[in-house]
């Protein structure tokens, strides 16, 4: 019974991440895009945390971690480069 | 125009001690659970490339003042060092020793030369990636 409810909760998360996709491929203007693939890596998260209890173990949790760091960063730098057009600046100019 | 991130140099500016912390947890850890120099070394990377997204190359290198070559250099002595170390006192290359200490703080530790070997690991990860990272940026 637990074990269909997480794999039910997985395959919901697959479901999220699908459309999330769909948004990457059509979405109009770039900040769609950045903001859906911030939303997979959330659901990735979820989905990793859901697999960890599915496999009883807590050896994915530092994954969890380093997941959501590198999604932060990524998307940081993402919407830097749409803003600004230049990632890393070599000296600030005021 | 003038731009202004307060709120991202402020979060970098925190954030930036939660992945550090969270890097050296992963390096130290590495012997019994998941992690190790080379998951540490990208994290600690990832973290000083958080504060060059944040604030601009030359403040970052104001702050830090690393060079990251040495770096490279430095931990490929550590690694070699404590691989040829065994050779000097009769044992095989690449021969780890360990022991149990009584320490003040930590009480009885196990303490294990293949943490030097991974010290090394870490700090050619660093330099690496941010020798990558840095000059790449300066570069226009």
């Amino acid at each position: 019974m637990k074990e269909t409810i997480l794999l039910l909760a997985v395959a919901l998360f697959f479901v999220a991440i699908a459309l999330s996709v769909y948004r990457i491929v059509k979405g109009p203007s770039m900040p769609d895009r950045a903001i859906a693939l911030d939303t997979i890596a959330v659901n990735l998260i979820s989905s990793i945390a859901i697999v960890s209890v599915l496999l009883s173990t807590k050896a994915f949790l530092d994954a969890i971690l380093i997941l959501g760091i590198l999604s932060f960063i990524g998307t940081i730098s993402f919407s830097k480069y749409i803003e600004r057009g230049v990632l890393i600046e070599r000296k600030r100019n005021d | 125009m003038k731009t202004n991130d307060v709120i991202l140099q402020f979060t970098a500016k925190i954030v930036f001690f939660i992945i550090f912390l969270f890097s050296i947890h992963i390096f130290m850890a590495g012997h019994y659970t998941p992690g190790g120099g080379f998951v540490g070394g990208l994290l600690t990377a990832s973290a000083i490339v958080l504060l060059i997204l944040a604030f601009d190359l030359k403040t970052v290198q104001t702050g830090f003042n690393i060079n990251y070559r040495l770096l490279v250099a430095t931990g490929l002595l550590l690694a070699v060092g404590t691989a040829s170390f065994p050779m000097f006192v009769g044992e095989p290359f690449f021969t780890h020793f360990y022991d149990y200490f009584e320490l003040p703080f930590f009480g009885n530790t196990s303490l294990h030369t293949a943490m030097l070997f991974d010290a090394g690991v870490y700090l050619v990860v660093v330099g690496v990636t941010l020798t990558i990272i840095q000059s790449i940026g300066e570069d226009e």
